[in-house]
């Protein structure tokens, strides 16, 4: 049985220039233990979709218009705002990008990493600065009992994503959201913090869902990906497959238009147009636009997602009746 | 062998840095650039890479004086223009131009793509009355941006649209020369790609030389002719661009490639990883000797010595590693 299984997310943002419709019928799932991505460009959802199941979507002008997301039986888009309250932080955690702007800038370090060991678990201050200590040991910050007391601004960039990671894992969460977690840094302080997430979750056993735009990073962490755009899913496959042969024309451009797949100085790939604007009404696929093989049907009907072989689905017409 | 275009010599910016309200006491200096030699042939592409920090951006600034140099001299078109009073600075100043990261913040969300592009034409006296208009529009079709939208503002634009609006600012006096200060960072890998295929064509089409800082490997592999490797102020490694990315010397571009995700899954698993301890030093307070020492896998006691010069090792590729014969 999955760990979280979402079922045709919807979430639109009804704003005064009309409704947007950041996603779109998303359906993923994650089983105990796994690491899966979420890919896509900037506006493609990924992140809204992320926020959504943890009810941290601004309402209004944000609204779940449709989906179910169950999570160890529970269905997180309908369960209310106090057992959602209980759930997140500890048995689903959150990192987010910016480490500076996610961390709060007037508590200490130290008060910050308790503060869910005191709410959750109702543990003692002294209790919980035990666990702070270890915690910090665990993603590597040495020097515990000081940097309990630093405040954020004085650590780098790279220490304050492990402040974050400690803050996320400090209450031993089954899922973790890592929303963008290593965009902000250097590649060398990326590397380190992918493989302390990789480490955490073998020991800790916990389930992940990386939120990303680096087809990089997902190569690296990830078992199964989503590739999303335009707020819908557009390919789902185990990332060797998803890689070795992308089974939708979108995943296929945005893999082709990296440079490190060109041989130097040959034009790269680069997809015409730009992404559609999530207001205006879309019918059809919404890449098709876009696409280099779109026909008359792409733009007529919209393609679902549906599975070609187990556990490889795309939302392409073409594909799915073996003209692609 | 031609006159390099830019020459730097030993180029240092240091800032003092203080602490205090009433009492200002100094803290102690940041060496953000700190004895950079590098020159850049006429027509080439020279990539410089380096994380954050590490003084790249510093350095672009330096050369067109938006940060005042605290050292060494910036030779261009063969004349030593570190030296130069402010006019006389000035009359070089188009063939010498910028593009930055953020084109979010680099243009003017009060002025239309017109006036942007007009305003340095206007400033220079390069066009005046119908001919800025003429001259505008041909600017628009070289960046690939329709003319019609030319009376329209910024936040109308996208992310890489703005950024080609901020080429053609660039490119509006002829420059020789174009800093671009990581101009693809901010933006999607497909509009990325786009940008980068605008400005490897303009190269051509003008003959522009390019410094192209950024701190994504990748990417400066794929443009540059030599690269250019920083690290805490210093060159550590200069050379070819299939040599360094290949067959980096210095440990810390090593250390670099080899943290680059590769977008393969299966190189992913079997690729061995340089791993790095620690975090770079403050530019505040660097390590003694080698910057990289106390980061470095390879490092022995005498890398906390002495500096190590930048040194030879074969066809124009050189590195700044006391180890490097073992390298």
């Amino acid at each position: 049985m999955p760990l979280l299984d979402v079922h045709e997310l919807t979430t639109h943002f009804h704003t005064r220039e009309g409704v947007v419709r950041a996603v779109n019928g998303v359906s993923f799932r994650v089983e105990p233990g796994e690491t899966i991505g979420i890919v896509g460009e900037s506006g493609s959802g990924k992140t809204v979709a992320s926020l959504s199941l943890l009810g941290l979507i601004p309402a209004p002008p944000g609204r779940i218009e449709n989906g179910t997301a169950l999570f160890d039986g529970v269905d997180l888009l309908a369960c209310g705002p106090k057992t959602l309250r209980s759930i997140r932080g500890r048995a689903i955690s959150m990192i987010f990008q910016d480490p500076m702007t996610a961390l709060n800038p007037f508590m200490r370090v130290g008060d910050q990493l308790m503060e869910p060991l005191q709410v959750h678990r109702g543990l003692s201050r002294r209790e919980a600065r035990t666990r702070a200590e270890e915690m910090l040991r665990l993603v590597g910050i040495q020097d515990g009992a000081r940097n309990l007391s630093a405040w954020p601004h004085e650590f780098s960039g790279g220490m304050r994503q492990r402040v974050m990671i400690a803050m996320a894992l400090i209450t031993r969460p089954h899922l973790l959201i890592a929303d963008e977690p290593t965009t902000a840094l250097d590649v060398t302080i990326q590397a380190q913090i992918l493989e302390l997430l990789a480490r955490l979750q073998r020991e800790l056993g916990m389930a992940v869902i990386l939120i990303t735009h680096d087809l990089g990073v997902v190569a690296r962490v990830c078992r199964r990906i989503y590739v999303m755009y335009a707020g819908q899913v557009m390919e789902s496959a185990a990332t060797e497959a998803l890689f070795a042969r992308p089974r939708h024309p979108y995943t296929e451009a945005l893999l082709q238009s990296l440079p490190s797949t060109h041989v130097k100085g040959e034009p790269l790939h680069t997809i015409p147009g730009l992404p559609p604007d999530l207001i205006a009404p879309i019918a059809g696929c919404p890449f098709a636009p876009r696409c280099a093989s779109a026909t008359d049907r792409c733009t007529r009907g919209a393609p679902t997602l549906r599975e070609l072989v187990p556990g490889r689905a795309t939302a392409c017409f073409r594909v799915q009746d073996g003209e692609l | 062998m031609t006159r390099p275009l830019l020459e730097l010599r030993e180029l240092r910016v240091h800032f003092p840095v203080y602490a205090g309200l009433v009492r200002r006491r100094l803290l102690g200096t940041v060496r953000a650039v700190d004895g950079v030699s590098l020159d850049v042939a006429p027509g080439e592409t020279v990539g410089l890479v380096g994380e954050s920090g590490c003084g790249k951006s510093t350095l672009a600034r330096a050369v067109v004086r938006l940060v005042p140099c605290t050292g060494g001299t910036v030779g261009f078109e063969g004349r030593e223009i570190s030296a130069l009073r402010e006019p006389a600075f000035r009359a070089i100043r188009p063939r010498l131009q910028l593009i930055f990261q953020d084109p979010y913040a680099s243009l003017n969300p009060r002025m239309t793509v017109f006036d942007a592009l007009a305003e340095p034409l206007r400033v220079h006296g390069l066009a005046d009355g119908r001919d800025v208009l003429r001259r505008v529009s041909d600017l628009m079709e070289l960046v690939g941006l329709a003319p019609r939208f030319m009376r329209k503002y910024p936040h109308e634009f996208s992310g890489g649209q703005r950024q080609r609006i901020a080429i053609a600012r660039a490119l509006a006096l002829e420059p020789k020369l174009v800093i671009a200060d990581e101009p693809v960072s901010a933006l999607d890998v497909s509009v990325q790609a786009q940008i980068l295929n605008l400005i490897a064509r303009l190269r051509e089409q003008m003959g522009l030389t390019l410094l192209f800082i950024a701190h994504d490997l990748s990417v400066v592999h794929y443009l540059s002719h030599r690269i250019a490797v920083m690290y805490l102020g210093r060159l550590v490694e200069l050379g070819p661009a299939g040599e360094v990315f290949h067959r980096p010397r210095h440990p810390y571009t090593r250390a670099l490639i080899s943290a680059i995700p590769v977008p393969d899954p299966v190189r992913e698993k079997t690729r061995q990883r340089v791993a790095l301890h620690d975090e770079p030093a403050s530019p505040l307070n660097p390590p003694s000797g080698c910057p990289f020492h106390p980061r470095c896998p390879w490092a022995e006691p005498r890398c906390a010595e002495t500096v190590p010069p930048l040194e030879s090792c074969g066809d124009g590729h050189q590195a700044a590693c006391i180890r490097l014969d073992q390298m």
